[in-house]
C-alpha cells in the first residue's frame, strides 16, 4: 500500500503489522547523537530542528554521496538505541519511525498510546534503499557528520509495518510462525 | 630479509577497505542463493532476493553495500623475514584506512572519547589491528569492516567446566535468541571456546573470517557447529527478524586450550554483509 507524509491518524488506523508499504514525501533522518541533542533541546525548552508533528523519523546515517549522487548508501540502523528518546518525540506528535530490529516495551506501549507506527526497512540493503531517495540535505547538527539531522524526499521507500497501534508486532508474529520446538 | 615499504602497505590497505565494502564475497552470495531455495517464509525469500539485488548494485555501481562501513578490523600476518621500511608499520595501516574511507566514499564511524562528547574523528581511524608473526617473507593483510549493529550483539560467558558441551550450545542459542533482528540476520555466528577472556573474544572474531561452507577442520568441533546451527535456525527469527528458517547462514567455532578451572565462551555475530578481503604483499 502506498502512503505519504505527513501521516494522519486515519491512515495509521488502516496499517497492520506485516503490511508492506511504499512511503513517499518528506521524511527526517536522525540517529543516536541527534536524538540525544533533540531531547536535550526539548528539556531546555529550545526549538527542534524540525517539528515532529505528523512526521516520520528514519534512523539512519548515510555513507558520503559520490559526485552526482543525491546520497550515499542509506539503510536503517538498529532502532532500540533510540528507545530512550522515542516516547518523548511521540508525545509531541511524531507519527512514524523507520529502522530495523525489535523495540523495547515502553516504545511499543507509546506507539499505541500516541498512535504512531514503527516501520522496518531491510537492514543492509543500503545501496538498494538509496534509490528511493530523490533529495537529501543536512538541516541541523552538521558537526555530527554521518549523525547530522537530514531532510529527505523519498519516492516509494519500501518498508514493512512492524508495530501497529493495535499492539500488532510483526517480529513476534514472524517468529511464532516459524519457530520449531 | 625482503623489504616491504610502508607505501605498499598503505596502498593495499586502502584498496582492501574499498573492495570489502563494495564487493560481497562469492561464498556469501552462494549462501544467499542456497538459503533462497530452503527458506520457508515468502517474506524471508523476498528479503534474500533484495539482499542479492543490493549486493549486485553495490558491486556494479561501486558503492558500499551497507551504509555502516564499519570500524576497520585488520588482521596482519607478518612473515618474520619481512623488513618493513620507509615508515611506521602501524601508522601505515591507519593511513591506508584513512585513504580508503575517504577515496571510497565510505562512512567514518569512529568517535572519541567513547563516552561523553563522542566526537566523530572524521577519518575512521584508528583501525583495530591484530598482528601475528609467522614464518616466511610475505605480508598478508585482511581487512574486515565490522558494523556496529552486529558488534553490539557480542556476548562473553566465563563458563565453568561442568557446563559442558550442552551448556555451550544452550548459551550460544540463547545469545542469538536475545539478539533477534538486531544484528541483521541471516548472520554468521562466531563462537570462541577456550583460552582466556582476551583470547576467547579474539577467537570468536577470527571465526568470522573463515569462508562460508568450510567447517572446522576437527570433526568434533564441526559437529558442534552443525548442532548449534540447527538450534539457531529453529528459533524462527529469519531474515531481518521478520520470521523464517534462515536466522544464521553458518556457525563457526574456533577453540583454544584453557585453564583447568575455566571454559570461556564468546559469541561475536556477523551481519549478512559479511565483508572481508585479503591481499598478500
Amino acid at each position: 500500500m502506498k502512503i505519504s507524509t505527513p501521516l494522519t491518524d486515519d491512515v495509521i488506523a488502516t496499517l497492520h503489522a506485516g503490511d508492506k508499504v511504499s512511503i513517499s514525501g518528506t521524511i527526517y533522518v536522525a540517529r543516536d547523537a541527534a536524538h540525544k541533542r533533540m531531547v536535550a533541546a526539548l528539556d531546555a525548552g529550545e526549538p527542534l530542528p524540525f517539528d515532529p508533528a505528523g512526521q516520520i523519523i528514519y534512523y539512519m546515517g548515510p555513507s558520503p554521496a559520490k559526485p552526482g549522487s543525491v546520497i550515499g548508501s542509506a539503510g536503517p540502523t538498529t532502532s532500540y538505541r533510540m528507545d530512550a528518546y522515542a516516547p518523548r518525540l511521540m508525545e509531541i506528535g511524531l507519527k512514524g519511525m523507520i529502522g530495523k530490529g525489535e523495540r523495547t516495551a515502553p516504545v511499543i506501549e507509546a506507539i499505541q498510546q500516541y498512535k504512531c507506527i514503527y516501520f522496518g526497512a531491510i537492514g543492509g540493503a543500503a545501496a538498494l534503499i538509496a534509490k528511493s531517495i530523490t533529495s537529501a540535505r543536512v538541516i541541523a547538527y552538521e558537526d555530527l557528520g554521518p549523525e547530522a539531522v537530514r531532510e529527505l524526499t523519498v519516492v516509494d521507500f519500501p518498508a514493512i509495518v512492524m508495530n501497529d497501534v493495535f499492539g500488532g508486532n510483526a517480529f513476534e508474529i514472524g517468529r511464532a510462525t516459524y519457530r520449531q520446538g | 630479509m625482503r623489504e616491504v615499504t610502508c607505501e605498499e602497505i598503505i596502498v593495499a590497505t586502502s584498496r582492501l577497505c574499498i573492495e570489502a565494502n563494495y564487493d560481497l564475497g562469492e561464498d556469501v552470495l552462494s549462501a544467499f542463493e542456497s538459503a533462497r531455495t530452503t527458506e520457508p517464509s515468502p517474506l524471508g525469500r523476498d528479503v534474500l532476493d533484495q539482499l542479492l539485488k543490493n549486493a549486485e548494485i553495490a558491486h556494479t555501481e561501486r558503492v558500499p553495500m551497507c551504509q555502516d562501513t564499519g570500524l576497520a578490523v585488520i588482521f596482519v600476518e607478518l612473515g618474520q623475514e619481512v623488513h618493513i621500511v620507509s615508515g611506521d608499520f602501524q601508522e601505515a595501516i591507519h593511513e591506508g584506512v584513512r585513504r580508503g574511507y575517504e577515496d571510497g566514499y565510505l562512512r567514518k564511524s569512529s568517535v572519541n572519547p567513547p563516552y561523553g562528547e563522542r566526537k566523530n574523528r572524521g577519518d575512521n581511524t584508528p583501525a583495530i589491528i591484530h598482528t601475528d608473526i609467522v614464518p616466511g617473507d610475505r605480508l598478508k593483510i585482511t581487512v574486515a569492516p565490522k558494523g556496529g549493529g552486529s558488534e553490539n550483539m557480542s556476548f562473553l560467558n566465563m563458563m565453568t567446566p561442568s557446563a559442558g558441551r550442552q551448556g555451550i550450545i544452550d548459551f550460544v542459542t540463547d545469545c542469538v535468541d536475545k539478539a533477534g533482528a538486531k544484528p541483521c540476520p541471516p548472520i554468521i555466528v562466531g563462537v570462541g571456546i577456550g583460552g582466556t577472556v582476551d583470547k576467547v573474544t579474539q577467537l570468536a572474531k577470527r571465526a568470522l573470517l573463515r569462508p562460508l561452507g568450510e567447517p572446522n577442520s576437527d570433526p568434533e568441533h564441526a559437529a558442534l557447529e552443525q548442532e548449534i546451527l540447527k538450534r539457531v535456525n529453529a528459533l524462527g527469527i529469519g531474515p531481518l527478524g521478520m520470521g523464517g528458517g534462515t536466522t544464521a547462514l553458518a556457525v563457526h567455532v574456533e577453540t583454544h586450550p584453557c585453564h583447568i578451572a575455566s571454559m570461556p565462551v564468546a559469541v561475536n555475530m556477523q551481519c549478512h554483509a559479511a565483508r572481508h578481503k585479503s591481499a598478500i604483499i
